[in-house]
C-alpha cells in the first residue's frame, strides 16, 4: 500500500463545478427509470405485453449514459470532477433555502454505476424469474421506481432531497416486500420494514433540522464548508442522528430486525434492494457526511460500535439459519456492518467502505440470484435442509455461486480478499477491539457461508419427492455469470494502481492505515481464521446434513435461530407496550373525554329544554342561540352608548 | 376587468348555484340537477382562477382585491373583503375541493334528495368563501356561525344511522365555541371604543389597538377556545370522530378538509394580529395542546376499528402539527403551517374519497369487514395506498413539505418539543400502513368479494387531487411565494424574529 495521499482536506464539493455539456443532462439518469415506472404503473394492462422489456431498457439506457458520463469525468482533472446541477429552487422560506439540485462526483458516480449496472442485470434476470407471474408488470414498475429513487438518493446535492430518494427507495422496498399481497406474512413484513425504517427517518429528520439550526444550510457543499465552525456537541449529535438514519436503512443494530423478514419479497428484489443497493444507502450517508464525522471522534466511535456489533450479530444469525435467503440476508447485515465500521474509521476507512460496498454488490447480488435459481429449480423451497447435491445438476448456478462464495470469504485473488482485508487492516489501525471483531467476523463468515454452500450443493440429497431440479434459462444465468466475473475481478481492478483510492480521495480524503501488526502477518492470520471456519463447516456438513433441524442445540444456536431475540424484544417492548398505550388512550377517550362531554351536553340540553319547553327539533336550538347572541350584542351596544 | 368585485362574486356565484339547485324541480331529473350544481362549482373554480390572476405576488403584506361596503353603520360593521397569501390559498383549496367532492359523491345520495344535498354543499361553499375573504371581524363571525347551518343538515340528513346524534354533538360544540367567540368579538369592539372612542370591526384597525396584556389574555382565551374547537385540539375534539364517522365521505372531506381549517385560519388571521403579546405569552398552552393532539390523535387512530373514525383521528393529529407550526413563531413554522392547511385538505380528500369509494361498495365502514380488497380492486387499493402515504407525509408529496417545514420551524425555537413531535412520524406509519394491511392485503373478506373496480368518474374526481399532491411535493415554491409574505407579516405582528444560525458563517 505504498500510495499515500495524506489526508486531502480539500473537498471539491465545496468548489463544485456548474454542470455543463453532457453533465447538464444528468437528470436523465433518474428520469428514464421514472418514466418507465410511470408507464407501467399508470398504463394498466395495455402495457402488459411490452412492459417488462421496457422496464429492462430504462435502467440499461441509464447505465449506458452513466458509463458515458463516467468516461467524461475521467477525462477531467480531479478538482473539476464534482458536477453540480441545480434545476430550480425547491424550498425558500426565510433562511431555509433548499435547491432541487444534483451533484455528480466520484462518490455518487460509483453508486450510479453500481445501481444502474447491477440493477439492469437484475431486471434481465427478473424477465426469467417472474416469467410466470401474471402481475409482473406491477413488479417491473416497482423495480423501475426503485432504481429512479435510488439514483435520486445518491445524486441529490442536499440532505432534504436525499431524504426524498431515501423514502422513495423505502416505498419501493415496501411495495416489493409486500408484492405477494395475498400472503399475510408478506404484508406484515412490508409494514414492519417501513415502520422500522421510519424510526431511522426520525434520526435523519433530526439531523437535517439540527444542520439547519446550526448552519442555516442543508446542502452537502454548505455543510462541508461550515462544519468546522460547529461545536463538538452539535457535530456529535448530527453524527448520531445520521447514524440512526443509516442504521434503519442499512439494517444495523438496533434497527436490524426488518431485513430478515424482508426476504418475503421476490428473490430479485432481495438481490437488488436488500443486498446490493438500498441497504448500502446508510454507508453512503455516512461517507457522504465525512465532513461531520471527521470532526467528531465520538460520533465515529459510535459508528464503529454499531458496525462491529452488527457484523458479529449478523454473522451469528447467519450460522443458524436454514432458510437460504435468510442466511444470505444475515450475511448482508454482517457485511454492511463491515462497511459501516470502515466508514466510522474516517479517512482511513471511507475508501475501503465503498470498495467493500462495490465488491459486495457483485458477489452478494450474484449469490442471491443463485439462491433464486435454486429456489426456482426446487419449487420455491427455501429450506436448505431440503436441498443437497445440486452441484452436478445446476452447473452454472453452482459455478457462479462458488465464485461469490470465494469472494465473500476473502480468498485471494477474489474480490472480497481486497476489500475485506483492507477493512481489517484499517480496523486494527484504530483499535485492537475493532480489529478483532472484524477478524472474528471473517472466521464466522467462512463457517456459515461454507455451511450454506455445502448444504445446498454438496452433501446428501434431501429433496422433497416432487422436486425435479434443473438449470435455469439464459435470462437468469447470464446475469449470474456477469456478476461472477465481477466477483472475481472487481477487487483487483479497484485496487490496481490504487484506482478507487485516487478516484474517491478528492471527495472523502484518504489516509494510509498503519496497523500494529505487520500487514503480511495480518493477512496470514486472517486467512488462517477463514480456513478454520471452512474446516469446521466441512467437518459438519460435507458428508451429510440432517433433513430436520436438530432441536437439542445450545442456547447460542437457539438465540441465533431467533435472530438473537431482536423480534422478541421489539414485541415485548414496542408492540405490546404500544398496544397498552393505545388501549389506555382509547379507554380515557371513552370514559373521561366522552363522559365529561356528555355531562356538559346533558346540562346544555337540559337548560335549553327548560327554555324551549314547548318546542321540538334541534335546529331551533341553534336559532335560539343566535337570538341570545344578538340580544347580547344589542344589550352591550346599549351599555356602551350610555 | 380589474375593478370587478372579485371576492364578492366568488361568494355570490356558489350562492346563486345553491339557490338554483334548490329551486330546480325533481322532474328536471336528478342527474341534470347534479350536473347543474357541478357546473356552478366548476364555474366558481374558474372565478377563483380569475381572482388569483389579479393577485400581485410579493406585495401581499396588505390585503388585496379589497372591497368595503357599509353594512351596519351604527356598530361600525362593514361588508369588507380582501385576500392576502393565506386567504388566496384557502380560497383556492375551497374552489378545488368542492367540484372534486361533488363529482366523487355523485352517486352517494339517493336521487330524490340529491338536489338538496348538492344545494347545501354549494351553500356551504358560498359561506366558507365568505369566511376566508372577510376582513371585518363581525362579518367573519356571522359567516363563521352561518357555516353551521348547511353543515348541520349535511351531517344530520345524509349520514349513517348515528347521524342525528353526531349532528347535534357537532352543533352543540360549535355553538359553545361560537358563543364564546361572540363574547370575544363584542368585547374587542367595546374595547376599541374605550380606547379610541370609535367602534369598528375592521381587522387592521383592531390589530392596531393598544390592548392591555390583561385584556389580551382574556380575549386570547376566548378566541383560542373557539378556534380550538373548530380545528379540534385535544381535549375539545370529541365531536369530530362522531361527526366525520357518521357523515358521508364527501361531507367528511368538506368538514375536515375545509371547515375545520377555519379554526387554524382564524388563529393566524385574528388571534395573533389582535392579541400579539398574549399570543406569545400563552403560546406554551397552544404548543402543549398541539403536541398532545399529534400523539393522541395518532394513537386513537391506531386503536380505531372504523375507517372513518380512524381518518378523523388522523386529522386531529394533523391539526396538532398545524397549530404547532403557528405557535412556534418562526417564518418556517408559520409558512409551513399554512402550506400544511393546503396539503392537509388535499390529503384528506385523497384518503377519505378513495376509502369512501370502498365503503360505498361494501356498505360498511368497519375495518374488520374489509380484507384483501387488493385482489378484487387493485386500482382502488392503489388510490387508498396513495391516500395513506399522503397522510404519512411521504417525502415527495406535499404533506412531507408541510410536515417537515413545520417541524423544522418549531425545532429552531423549541428543539426538544420538535424532536419529540418528530416521533409522530413513526406512529403515523403504523396507523396508515396497518389500515392498508388490514383492509387491502390477505384473503378477500365476504364484504369485499365481488365488488366492482373504481369507475372512470371516480378516477377523474381523484386525479386532480393526486396530481396536486405530487406537484406540490416537488414544486412547492409557487405556494410558498404566495404564503411567505403572510408569514412575514404575522411575524411582524407578533413582533418576533427568526433565531439566527447557531454558528455564524455567512461572512
Amino acid at each position: 500500500m505504498g500510495y499515500t495521499l495524506a489526508f486531502e482536506a480539500i473537498s471539491p464539493i465545496a468548489n463544485a463545478q456548474v454542470a455543463t455539456g453532457a453533465f447538464a443532462y444528468l437528470w436523465l439518469l433518474i428520469a428514464l427509470p421514472l418514466i418507465g415506472a410511470l408507464i407501467l404503473l399508470l398504463g394498466g394492462n395495455r402495457t402488459n405485453s411490452f412492459g417488462p422489456l421496457l422496464a429492462v431498457l430504462m435502467p440499461a439506457t441509464s447505465f449506458g449514459f452513466a458509463v458515458y458520463l463516467w468516461l467524461q469525468m475521467l477525462g477531467l482533472p480531479k478538482e473539476l470532477r464534482s458536477q453540480n446541477l441545480v434545476l430550480f429552487e425547491w424550498i425558500n422560506i426565510g433562511s431555509f433555502q433548499v435547491p432541487f439540485g444534483f451533484q455528480l462526483d466520484p462518490l455518487s458516480m460509483s453508486f450510479v454505476l453500481l445501481i444502474t449496472g447491477v440493477g439492469s442485470l437484475i431486471h434481465i434476470y427478473s424477465l426469467g424469474y417472474m416469467d410466470h407471474d401474471p402481475g409482473k408488470r406491477r413488479f417491473f414498475g416497482y423495480l423501475n421506481l426503485f432504481v429512479a429513487a435510488m439514483l435520486l438518493l445518491v445524486l441529490a446535492d442536499n440532505y432534504l432531497l436525499l431524504y426524498v430518494g431515501w423514502e422513495g427507495v423505502g416505498l419501493a422496498s415496501y411495495l416489493l416486500i409486500g408484492y405477494y399481497q395475498h400472503k399475510p406474512s408478506a404484508a406484515a413484513a412490508a409494514k414492519k420494514a417501513f415502520v422500522v425504517n421510519r424510526v431511522g427517518d426520525v434520526g435523519l429528520s433530526l439531523a437535517i433540522m439540527l444542520m439547519f439550526v446550526a448552519f442555516h444550510t442543508v446542502t452537502f457543499a454548505g455543510i462541508s464548508e461550515k462544519a468546522e465552525q460547529g461545536s463538538a456537541t452539535v457535530l456529535f449529535l448530527i453524527g448520531i442522528f445520521l447514524l440512526i438514519g443509516a442504521a434503519g436503512k442499512s439494517a444495523q443494530v438496533p434497527l436490524q430486525s426488518w431485513l430478515l423478514d424482508a426476504m418475503e419479497g421476490p428473490t430479485p428484489v432481495s438481490a437488488l434492494i436488500h443486498a446490493a443497493t438500498m441497504v448500502t444507502a446508510g454507508v453512503y450517508l455516512i461517507v457522504r457526511s465525512n465532513s461531520i464525522y471527521d470532526l467528531s471522534v465520538a460520533a465515529q466511535n459510535a459508528v464503529i460500535l454499531v458496525g462491529a456489533v452488527t457484523l458479529l450479530a449478523g454473522a451469528a444469525i447467519g450460522m443458524a439459519k436454514d432458510d437460504i435467503k435468510k442466511a444470505l440476508a444475515a450475511s448482508t447485515m454482517s457485511q454492511i456492518g463491515y462497511m459501516v465500521l470502515a466508514a466510522g474509521l474516517g479517512p482511513i476507512g471511507y475508501v475501503y467502505a465503498i470498495m467493500h460496498l462495490l465488491t459486495h454488490g457483485f458477489f452478494k447480488a450474484g449469490m442471491f440470484l443463485g439462491a433464486g435459481s435454486v429456489m426456482h429449480a426446487m419449487n420455491d423451497e427455501v429450506d436448505m435442509r431440503k436441498y443437497g447435491a445440486l452441484r452436478g445438476i445446476m452447473m452454472i448456478t453452482f459455478g457462479t455461486f462458488f465464485v461469490g462464495y470465494l469472494a465473500i470469504l476473502g480468498v485471494p485473488p477474489f474480490a472480497g480478499f481486497y476489500s475485506k482485508d483492507l477493512i481489517i487492516e484499517a480496523a486494527f489501525d484504530r483499535s485492537i477491539i475493532a480489529g478483532v471483531a472484524t477478524l472474528l467476523g471473517a472466521g464466522i463468515t467462512a463457517f456459515y457461508m461454507s455451511r450454506l454452500i455445502l448444504m445446498t450443493f454438496f452433501s446428501n440429497k434431501r429433496w422433497e419427492d416432487d422436486a425435479h431440479p434443473h438449470e435455469s434459462g439464459l435470462t437468469m444465468t447470464i446475469p449470474m455469470v456477469v456478476l461472477a466475473i465481477g466477483s472475481v475481478s472487481s477487487g483487483f481492478l479497484l485496487t490496481y494502481n490504487d484506482a478507487l483510492k485516487s478516484w474517491l480521495a478528492p471527495v472523502t480524503g484518504y489516509q494510509t492505515p498503519e496497523p500494529p501488526i505487520a500487514i503480511p502477518v495480518l493477512i496470514a492470520i486472517t486467512l488462517a481464521t477463514v480456513l478454520l471456519g471452512v474446516l469446521v463447516a466441512v467437518k459438519l456438513y460435507l458428508k451429510e446434513a440432517a433433513r430436520v433441524a436438530p432441536t437439542d442445540v445450545s442456547i447460542f444456536t437457539k438465540a441465533a435461530r431467533k435472530d438473537l431475540y431482536g423480534d422478541a424484544i421489539n414485541e415485548a417492548v414496542f408492540m405490546r407496550g404500544g398496544q397498552q398505550v393505545v388501549n389506555a388512550t382509547t379507554a380515557v377517550d371513552n370514559s373521561v373525554v366522552e363522559g365529561s362531554v356528555n355531562f356538559i351536553g346533558r346540562i346544555t340540553l337540559g337548560l335549553s329544554s327548560l327554555v324551549r319547553a314547548t318546542q321540538t327539533g334541534y335546529t331551533r336550538n341553534y336559532a335560539l342561540a343566535m337570538l341570545i347572541g344578538v340580544a347580547l350584542l344589542l344589550l352591550l351596544a346599549a351599555i356602551v352608548r350610555l | 376587468m380589474t375593478n370587478l368585485p372579485y371576492l364578492t362574486l366568488l361568494i355570490l356565484l356558489p350562492l346563486v348555484g345553491s339557490l338554483v339547485t334548490f329551486a330546480l324541480p325533481m322532474a328536471f331529473g336528478a342527474a341534470r340537477i347534479k350536473a347543474v350544481a357541478i357546473g356552478f362549482s366548476v364555474a366558481s373554480f374558474f372565478m377563483f382562477v380569475l381572482t388569483a390572476l389579479q393577485f400581485e405576488l410579493g406585495t401581499s403584506d396588505k390585503f388585496q382585491l379589497t372591497e368595503n361596503y357599509e353594512w351596519i353603520a351604527a356598530f361600525g360593521v362593514s361588508w369588507a373583503v380582501g385576500v392576502d397569501g393565506l386567504g388566496l390559498v384557502m380560497l383556492g383549496l375551497v374552489a378545488i375541493l368542492v367540484p372534486v367532492v361533488l363529482l366523487a359523491g355523485w352517486s352517494d345520495i339517493a336521487d330524490d334528495v340529491a338536489g338538496k344535498f348538492f344545494g347545501l354543499v354549494l351553500l356551504l361553499q358560498a359561506v366558507v368563501t365568505g369566511v376566508f375573504a372577510a376582513t371585518d371581524l363581525f362579518m367573519f363571525y356571522v359567516f363563521f356561525e352561518v357555516m353551521l347551518i348547511p353543515m348541520y343538515f349535511l351531517i344530520g340528513r345524509f349520514g349513517d344511522q348515528n347521524r342525528r346524534k353526531a349532528a347535534v354533538k357537532f352543533l352543540i360544540f360549535s355553538l359553545v365555541g361560537g358563543l364564546v367567540l361572540l363574547a370575544g368579538v363584542i368585547s374587542v369592539w367595546v374595547n376599541s371604543i374605550r380606547i379610541t372612542g370609535f367602534g369598528s370591526f375592521d381587522l387592521e384597525y383592531l390589530s392596531s389597538l393598544d390592548l392591555s396584556l390583561e385584556t389580551q389574555r382574556w380575549l386570547f382565551m376566548a378566541f383560542f377556545f373557539a378556534f380550538a374547537i373548530k380545528a379540534p385540539l385535544v381535549p375539545l375534539h370529541s365531536w369530530l370522530p362522531d361527526a366525520a364517522g357518521s357523515s358521508t365521505p364527501t361531507v367528511a372531506v368538506l368538514l375536515i378538509g375545509i371547515l375545520d381549517k377555519v379554526g387554524t385560519y382564524g388563529m393566524l388571521r385574528f388571534l395573533l394580529p389582535m392579541f400579539p403579546e398574549a399570543s406569545v405569552e400563552l403560546a406554551p398552552i397552544a404548543l402543549t395542546l398541539a403536541v398532545l393532539s399529534i400523539f393522541y390523535g395518532a394513537i386513537m387512530a391506531i386503536g380505531s376499528r372504523d375507517i372513518k373514525r380512524l381518518m378523523a383521528y388522523v386529522s386531529i393529529s394533523h391539526f396538532g402539527f398545524i397549530v404547532l407550526g403557528i405557535f412556534a413563531f418562526t417564518t418556517q413554522g408559520i409558512s409551513g403551517s399554512m402550506f400544511y392547511m393546503l396539503s392537509h385538505g388535499l390529503s384528506t380528500a385523497a384518503l377519505f374519497l378513495a376509502a369512501g369509494y370502498l365503503m360505498q361498495r361494501t356498505q360498511s365502514s368497519k375495518i374488520d369487514d374489509h380484507a384483501g380488497a387488493f385482489q378484487t380492486t387493485p386500482l382502488l387499493a392503489g388510490f387508498i395506498l396513495f391516500g395513506a402515504l399522503s397522510s404519512v407525509a411521504l417525502p415527495g408529496l406535499a404533506s412531507f413539505i408541510a410536515e417537515f417545514t413545520v417541524l423544522l420551524g418549531t425545532f429552531a425555537r423549541y428543539p426538544l418539543l420538535a424532536g419529540f413531535a418528530t416521533l409522530g412520524i413513526v406512529v403515523a406509519a403504523v396507523y396508515a400502513l396497518w389500515l392498508y394491511q388490514r383492509t387491502m392485503t390477505g384473503k378477500p373478506s365476504d364484504a369485499v368479494a365481488g365488488i366492482k373496480e373504481i369507475s372512470g368518474r371516480e378516477v377523474v374526481a381523484l386525479s386532480p387531487i393526486i396530481a396536486l399532491t405530487i406537484a406540490l411535493g416537488f414544486v412547492p415554491q409557487p405556494a410558498f411565494d404566495v404564503l411567505n409574505p403572510t408569514a412575514t407579516k404575522v411575524m411582524q405582528q407578533v413582533n418576533q424574529i427568526d433565531p439566527a444560525a447557531l454558528f455564524e458563517g455567512d461572512n
